[in-house]
C-alpha cells in the first residue's frame, strides 16, 4: 500500500492548499532521493570492500567453500562419547600412544585420588583472568571517572586529561600490551590480566562518568551547604546514587571480558584460548568440540547470572550491550 | 562538616530510627564486599603465581624494549683486522648505505676508529681502546685472548670475564673483546622512516622531500619525483609502509563488512524474534535461542574455525565478526522491537494496511535510528577487536603486530602501528558519534 503517494491528483484544493501540497511532495521526494543515495553508497562500499577482502585472502571464497565443508565433514570425533572423555580426562578406547587420544596425561591432581580435568582447569584460569581484570579495571575506572564528570570537576584541564587517558586506554591494542609483557615475563596469565584490565579502565571509566553526569545533584548541594569537602560530597552524595548502575555495568563488562580473555589467551595469555588454538591447529576433533561446549556453557551461564543480578540491581531499565562493548 | 551537639544527635536518632539503625548488611555491606574482594585477589596472586613470575621477569630487557619504541640503535661491530686496521661490519639490518660518511664513527689516520657518544667517545685501535668518560681517559688493553679494563675503573666500565662492558647511558654501550668492539649507539626518533638505505632518496628529510617534489631535477630519469617519492616511501624495506597500510585496510574492511553484513541479516531475523511483531511463541523462542547460540560461541572459536576453512586473510575475520554480531545485534534489535510504541501500528491497522505495511510504516521508522546507532556501537567495538582477531590467524594488522613483536627488535615498528591504530580508531569513533548524534540527538544512547 503506497503511503505518501506523491503522484495522486487532488482536484478540489484551494491555491494555498496546492502550494502546500507541492512543497510537501518536494520534501518527500528529496528525502527519498537522499535515503536512496545513502543506501546505494553504503551498498557500493560494501561490495567494493567484499571484493577487496576476497582478493586479499589467501584462498578465494568460492574456491575455498568446498574445503570448508570438507573440513566440517571430516572434523568429527570417532564417537560422540569421545567429546565427554576429552572433557573430563577419561581414558579413551582408541588410545594408541599418540597425544591425540591421550586425554589422561594432563590431569591436574589435587590429592592422590582427586583431579581437576585439564580443560576445566584452563577454563577456570580464563574466567579468573576475566574476574580479576574486571575488578582491577573497575576499581581504577571508578577512581578515574569522577575526574571526567563535568558536574564534579567542571570542563577544565582535569576533565580533558581524564577523558584522554580513558580514550587511549580504550583504543590501545590489547595484543601489544600482552605481547610486551609476554616478552618480559614469558607466556602467562599476567600479560592477559594487564591487557584486559587496561582496556576495562577505559571502557568502564567512560560508562561510569556518563552515569555520574546524569546523577541528581540535590544531595551534592545539600552537602555543599553544610561545608562538605569535595571528597565527602563525592562519597556521600554521588557514590550511593550511582553504585547500582556501576555494579550493573561492571557485570556487563565481565561478560565481555570473559570473551576478551579467551581471545587474548590465544595470542600468549594462556588459559583455554591457548589450549583451543593448539587443539584445533593439530586436528584434535574431540578436544576441540569439548572446549567449544565448555566455553558455550560457561558464557551462557555467566550471561544468565549477570543478567539476573543486573535486573535485581537496577530493575528492568536494562543496559545496552552494544554501548558497553565499545 | 560542622559538628552538632550530643543532645541534638540523640534527638535526631530517636526521630529517624530508620536512618540510624539499619540492617547489618546495609551498614557493613561495603566493608564486607571490599574484604571479600581483597581476599579473592590474594587467592589469585597465588593461583596465577604472580610473585615468582614478576621475580623471574627480564626487567633489564624491559627498559631496552621501551626505549626502542621512540629511539633506534645503530649496531656496528668493529672488527680488528690482521693488518692493524679496524673495520666496521654491519648486519643486514644496518641503517646506513655502504660507504656512507657517519659523523659519529670516524676512521683515524692510523687505521683505528673513533666512536663518539655525545660528549664521551671511544678511540679504538687493535692494541688498545681508550674510553673517554667525563673528560677522563681509561685505557683498555687488548691482549691475546682477553680485553682488560684498567684498575680503579669507574662503575660504567665493567670487566666481564674476557670482555669489557662500557655503559654510556642512553647514548649507548660498547662491548670490547680481544678481536672486536660491538658498539650500540642510540638516537632519538625512528631511523630511516622515510627511505631505506638502498633507496636513491636516502638522506632526504620531510622538507627536502617536499622541495624535491615541487622543484628540482628528476632523481631517476624518466620518473616524476612525486611518483618516485611515493614508490620509495611505500616500498621502504625497513618500515614496509605499503604492507602495513594494506594490512590496516584489511583490518578495517573486516570490521566494516562483518558489522554491516551482521546488521543486514539481523534486521529481518529480529522481527521474528520480537514477541510483539510475531505473536507466535515457537518462532520467537527458536530465533532467540539461535541468537543466543551464535552470540555465545566465542569470537575466537569462529575465527579459528574459519581460518582453518578459508586460510588466513580477511574472510575468516569477517565471518567471525558476522556470526557473533548477528547474534548480538539480533538480540538487541529484538529488545528494541518489543519496546515500540503500539499506537502507530494500531493506526496503520485501522486503515486496513497489510502486515508488511504495518511493519514498514508503523514500526521501522520508530526503531531505525536505534538500530543504526546500535550497529554503529558494534562497528566501533569491532574496529578495535578486529586487531586481536587478526592476531589469532585472520591476518590484517594484528598478525603484523604479532610478527613484529615476535622478533623482539622491531618495537619501533610496533609503536608506529599502534599510533596508526590509535589515529584510525579516534577518527572512526568521531565519525560514528557524529552519525549517531544526528540520528538520535546529542544524548546519544
Amino acid at each position: 500500500m503506497p503511503m505518501a503517494d506523491i503522484s495522486a491528483r487532488h482536484a478540489n484544493l484551494s491555491p494555498a492548499g496546492e502550494t502546500l501540497l507541492r512543497h510537501y511532495r518536494g520534501q518527500v521526494f528529496n528525502r527519498r532521493l537522499y535515503s536512496t543515495l545513502i543506501v546505494l553508497g553504503v551498498l557500493a562500499t560494501l561490495g567494493a570492500a567484499m571484493a577487496y577482502a576476497n582478493a586479499a585472502n589467501s584462498g578465494k571464497f568460492f574456491e575455498r567453500l568446498p574445503f570448508m565443508f570438507d573440513f566440517i565433514k571430516n572434523f568429527v570425533p570417532r564417537d560422540p562419547l569421545e567429546i565427554f572423555r576429552a572433557m573430563f580426562d577419561l581414558e579413551s578406547p582408541y588410545f594408541d600412544g599418540s597425544a591425540k587420544y591421550n586425554y589422561t596425561a594432563n590431569r591436574i591432581w589435587l590429592t592422590d585420588t582427586f583431579y581437576i580435568p585439564y580443560f576445566l582447569y584452563q577454563l577456570m584460569v580464563t574466567v579468573n583472568i576475566a574476574i580479576v581484570s574486571t575488578l582491577i579495571g573497575g576499581a581504577l575506572g571508578f577512581c578515574l571517572c569522577f575526574f571526567a564528570a563535568t558536574n564534579l570537576v567542571g570542563a577544565g584541564v582535569v576533565r580533558w586529561v581524564a577523558r584522554r587517558i580513558m580514550e587511549v586506554l580504550r583504543a590501545f591494542p590489547e595484543i601489544v600490551i600482552a605481547g610486551l609483557l609476554t616478552a618480559i615475563l614469558s607466556i602467562g596469565p599476567i600479560a592477559a590480566i594487564a591487557a584486559v584490565s587496561l582496556h576495562t579502565i577505559g571502557a568502564l571509566g567512560k560508562l561510569f562518568f556518563e552515569v555520574v553526569e546524569n546523577a541528581d545533584m540535590k544531595p551534592d548541594e545539600g552537602l555543599k551547604s553544610v561545608g562538605a569537602s569535595w571528597l565527602e560530597r563525592v562519597r556521600y552524595a554521588i557514590v550511593p546514587q550511582v553504585m547500582p548502575n556501576f555494579v550493573s555495568y561492571g557485570l556487563l563488562r565481565l561478560e565481555i571480558n570473559v570473551r576478551a580473555s579467551t581471545i587474548i589467551g590465544a595470542v600468549g595469555g594462556g588459559g583455554i584460548g591457548e589450549v583451543f588454538r593448539l587443539s584445533i591447529g593439530r586436528d584434535y576433533a574431540a578436544q576441540t568440540y569439548a572446549i567449544i561446549i565448555l566455553l558455550l556453557v560457561t558464557i551462557i551461564a555467566i550471561d544468565q547470572f549477570s543478567g539476573w543480578l543486573r535486573r535485581r540491581l537496577v530493575g528492568d531499565q536494562s543496559f545496552n550491550f552494544a554501548k558497553a562493548s565499545v | 562538616m560542622s559538628a552538632i551537639s550530643v543532645a541534638e544527635s540523640h534527638r535526631l536518632e530517636e526521630k529517624f530510627p530508620e536512618v540510624f539503625k539499619t540492617s547489618f548488611l546495609k551498614r557493613h555491606g561495603l566493608l564486607v564486599g571490599i574484604a571479600a574482594t581483597l581476599l579473592y585477589l590474594v587467592f589469585c596472586w597465588f593461583f596465577f603465581n604472580v610473585g615468582p613470575a614478576l621475580q623471574n621477569g627480564k626487567w633489564d630487557r624491559a627498559s631496552i624494549y621501551i626505549q626502542d619504541w621512540y629511539s633506534w640503535r645503530a649496531q656496528p661491530r668493529l672488527r680488528f683486522g690482521e693488518d692493524g686496521t679496524v673495520n666496521p661490519q654491519w648486519s643486514s639490518r644496518g641503517q646506513y648505505p655502504e660507504g656512507a660518511a657517519i659523523d659519529w664513527l670516524v676512521p683515524r689516520a692510523d687505521g683505528g676508529m673513533s666512536v663518539h657518544f655525545g660528549p664521551d667517545r671511544l678511540e679504538v685501535t687493535t692494541a688498545q681502546v681508550d674510553v673517554y668518560l667525563n673528560g677522563q681517559v681509561w685505557p683498555v688493553t687488548i691482549t691475546d685472548g682477553a680485553a682488560l679494563a684498567p684498575d680503579n675503573a669507574p662503575d660504567a666500565i665493567v670487566q666481564d670475564r674476557t670482555k669489557v662492558l662500557v655503559d654510556f647511558g642512553f647514548e649507548g654501550q660498547a662491548e670490547i673483546r680481544d678481536n672486536q668492539v660491538a658498539v650500540q649507539r642510540r638516537f632519538l626518533g625512528w631511523a630511516n622512516f622515510l627511505y631505506d638505505p638502498r633507496s636513491p632518496l636516502w638522506g632526504h628529510d620531510l622538507f627536502s622531500t617536499i622541495g624535491l617534489i615541487f622543484s628540482g631535477e628528476q632523481v631517476v630519469a624518466g620518473k616524476s619525483n612525486a611518483q618516485l617519492v611515493l614508490d620509495e616511501w611505500l616500498g621502504n624495506r625497513a618500515w614496509q609502509h605499503g604492507d602495513i597500510l594494506t594490512k590496516l585496510l584489511q583490518t578495517l574492511v573486516m570490521a566494516f563488512v562483518g558489522t554491516l553484513l551482521a546488521t543486514l541479516f539481523a534486521f529481518p531475523l529480529a522481527f521474528f524474534a520480537a514477541r510483539t511483531i510475531t505473536p507466535n511463541r515457537a518462532p520467537n523462542w527458536l530465533m532467540k535461542r539461535f541468537f543466543d547460540f551464535i552470540r555465545s560461541v566465542d569470537m575466537l572459536v569462529w575465527a579459528l574455525f574459519f581460518t582453518r576453512g578459508f586460510g588466513p586473510g580477511p574472510i575468516p575475520g569477517i565471518a567471525a565478526i558476522f556470526f557473533t554480531d548477528t547474534g548480538a545485534l539480533g538480540k538487541v534489535y529484538a529488545e528494541a522491537l518489543e519496546n515500540v510504541d503500539d499506537k502507530q501500528r494500531e493506526g496503520m491497522k485501522s486503515v486496513g494496511a497489510s502486515s508488511a505495511s504495518v511493519n514498514r510504516y508503523g514500526v521501522v521508522p520508530q526503531v531505525l535510528p536505534v538500530f543504526v546507532s546500535q550497529s554503529l556501537y558494534f562497528w566501533e567495538s569491532n574496529t578495535r577487536s578486529a586487531t586481536v582477531i587478526g592476531a589469532v590467524g585472520a591476518g590484517g594488522i594484528g598478525l603484523k603486530l604479532l610478527e613484529a613483536m615476535g622478533t623482539n627488535s622491531d618495537w619501533d615498528k610496533v609503536a608506529y602501528m599502534v599510533l596508526l591504530i590509535l589515529v584510525v580508531v579516534f577518527v572512526f569513533d568521531n565519525i560514528s558519534t557524529a552519525i549517531r548524534s544526528r540520528l538520535i540527538g546529542p544524548a546519544g544512547h
